[in-house]
């Protein structure tokens, strides 16, 4: 029954057999969903995209990588200067590794605004977190392999993040670099496990959709979708719309990619390894700023560790600290005003990670610090119980259908209730 | 059209003797966990040194070349190693403050083996890095000894910690005087 939907004989045959063509068309296709989704909903499809860039420039690159603490960065450089279009294929795997993070961030600040974390989502946005850790490693052990002074020296405070771990914490750091400090083991597995985590993240990505799927998109108003009325099929219309946020995507990237390749990264790892001396300053890469400024407010070794960590756990429970049955922060006036602060303070903690820890930057990061967590952990639960809300349109398509009433034809579909 | 109607070895309540279902049934839970942790533990214990990285564990410096005042940074296990040859004025320094009122409480004494040659690892307890000191010319931080650059943690002449992040002193290695002038350190 399903393989008529299609004409072509081949495809129905294999169809019958094998449904992926019922699923793909399922998926993307027939899938209902939401009408009223504005620019905010592009960032997963941009997500899924970056990931295959990454993918795909990824395994190109490791035919002409060398995984040696001897030879890993002039295998590099070689890349840059003698491999045919080798300088593309890494400035595109070097910024679309940014680009994906700028992606993502917007991807979950989007679902922030819009609650879409609610139920029936959690899981789905579970499983987004759990994605957006994978990246985190992925990308850490990415900005190892080219073996400058940053690599080095990122490798050395990250995994030493673990000695903090009472009793165990030097054991396990020897464990992860395979030695008694970051070598050529470490370098080794790192490359191994930088090769596989992408194909973990894609694996997560199919039970995200199969989640989203489940109920289907949020959208700005955050109701439900109460028929046929509210939703339009995915294609065309917003297969369209998704690939015109690519052209923009692809227009930045290319942006920076062929203008700006190095305004993401940082110039210390154009210097080779030396373990014998840090750098005076160093620092992640940007998407890890918020993270390292928390680490750093605090001055206690196990405390600095453990808050950072914290700072992503809490997402995973958020679905729960936030009771509010209002997702959308257009009905939520309060909630809308500490979602800017928190945005805000997530800025400025990118700021201040940037910036020596010292004199007055400290004092910041610990006041951005504990605003970040009261976000989550007061504000939230207690807006959920005080906070009065905007009565919610009945449906959809009510608040456009009213705001353009002389548009009698549509206007007569009552919502389904 | 699937009917609900069940041979008898599929339920429990039919089995004559369900206790010996249950055993039967954690019993084979039981060896495939086992099983399983037996061939993870080689797939893990891959990971941690390797004969050749643990068999690399010594390394024998000739300290007769360090002028009073002076320092050199040698590797050991990949790592920086700091030798300092300090002046009476250092020692003294190190001697002055009552070790058990630090962060990290320990005596000078019990950090060297002869007290004009300190010997410390050049690794930053907080999180790894290289402080910095061991060159004239470089900062020293607020106790004359060393400063880490990384989050601001400062030590002293003896490689104590007196302010910043690290939560320990600079670690000793295990070393001998093979003489007077040759030190192994491992
Ligand atoms: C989630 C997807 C990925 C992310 C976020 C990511 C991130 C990164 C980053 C940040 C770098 C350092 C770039 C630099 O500064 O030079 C890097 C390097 C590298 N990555 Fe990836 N990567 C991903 C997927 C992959 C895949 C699938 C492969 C395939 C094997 C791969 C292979 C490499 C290689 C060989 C290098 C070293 C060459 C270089 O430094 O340019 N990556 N990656
Ligand atoms: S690593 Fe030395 S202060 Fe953090």
């Amino acid at each position: 029954m399903s393989a008529e939907k299609f004409s072509n004989p081949v495809v129905r045959w294999i169809d019958h057999r094998l449904p992926v063509f019922s699923m793909l068309d399922h998926t993307a296709n027939d899938y209902p969903t939401p009408k009223n989704l504005n620019y905010m909903w592009n960032f997963g499809s941009l997500a899924g995209l970056s990931l295959v860039i990454m993918i795909v420039t990824g395994i190109v690159l490791a035919m002409n990588y060398t995984a040696h603490v001897d030879h890993a960065f002039e295998s590099v450089e070689r890349i840059m200067r003698d491999v045919n279009h080798g300088w593309l294929i890494r400035y595109i795997h070097m910024n679309a590794a940014s680009f994906f993070f700028i992606v993502v961030y917007i991807h979950i600040f989007r679902g922030l605004y819009y609650g879409s974390y609610k139920a029936p989502r959690e899981l789905l946005w579970i499983l987004g977190v759990v994605i957006f850790l994978l990246m985190m490693a992925t990308a850490f052990m990415g900005y190892v392999l080219p073996w400058g002074q940053m690599s080095f020296w990122g490798a050395t405070v990250i995994t030493n993040l673990f000695s903090a771990i009472p009793f165990v914490g030097e054991s396990i750091v020897t464990f992860l670099w395979g030695g008694f400090s970051v070598d050529n083991p470490t370098l080794n597995r790192f490359f191994s496990l930088h090769y596989l985590m992408p194909f973990l993240i894609a694996g997560v990505v199919v039970l995200h959709i199969v989640a989203l799927h489940r109920f289907g998109s949020n959208n700005p108003i955050g109701i439900d979708a109460k028929g046929p009325q509210d939703t339009i099929s995915f294609h065309p219309y917003y297969t369209i719309k998704d690939m015109f946020g690519v052209a923009v995507f692809l227009l930045l990237l290319a942006g920076a990619v062929f203008f700006f390749p190095n305004a993401m990264g940082h110039p210390d790892n154009y210097i080779p390894a030396n373990p014998m001396q840090t750098p005076a300053h160093i620092v992640p890469e940007w998407y890890f700023l918020p993270f390292y400024a928390i680490l750093r407010a605090v001055p206690d070794k196990l405390g600095g560790v453990l808050l950072m960590f914290s700072a992503i756990l809490v997402l995973f429970i958020l679905p729960w600290l936030d009771r509010s049955p209002i997702r959308s922060a257009r009905f939520r006036p309060v909630f809308r005003i500490f979602f800017w602060l928190l945005f805000v303070d997530c800025i400025a903690l990118g700021y201040l990670g940037a910036k020596p820890a010292e004199g007055i930057y400290v004092v910041l990061s610990r006041v951005t610090t504990a605003w970040y967590f009261m976000h989550f952990l007061i504000i939230l639960p207690l807006l959920s119980v005080f906070e009065t809300t905007k009565p919610l349109p009945k449906s959809i398509s009510e608040p456009v259908l009213s705001a353009r009433s002389h548009n009698t034809g549509v206007g007569q579909m009552a919502p389904a209730e | 059209m699937a009917s609900p109607k069940r041979t008898p070895a599929s339920s429990d309540k039919d089995v004559a003797d369900p206790k010996k279902r249950d055993f039967i049934v954690v019993a084979t839970y039981a060896m495939a966990g086992l099983g399983v942790a037996a061939v993870g533990w080689p797939l893990i214990n891959q990971m941690n040194p390797a004969a050749d990285t643990l068999a690399l564990a010594s390394t024998e410096v000739d300290v007769s070349k360090i002028a009073e005042g002076q320092a050199i940074t040698i590797t050991w296990r990949g790592k920086p190693v700091f030798i300092r040859h300090r002046t009476s004025d250092e020692i003294a320094r190190a001697n002055a403050v009552d070790g058990s009122n630090l962060r990290d409480p320990e005596e000078d004494e019990a950090r060297v083996q002869r007290p004009e040659m300190l010997v410390v690892l050049g690794v930053c307890t907080h999180l790894g890095c290289v402080p910095l000191g061991q060159k004239t010319s470089e900062v020293k931080g607020d106790y004359e000894g060393w400063f880490c650059p990384c989050h601001g943690s400062h030590y002293d002449t003896s490689g104590r910690i007196r302010k910043g992040p690290a939560p320990t002193n600079l670690e000793v290695p295990p070393y001998t005087f093979l003489s007077d002038t040759i030190i192994r350190i491992g």
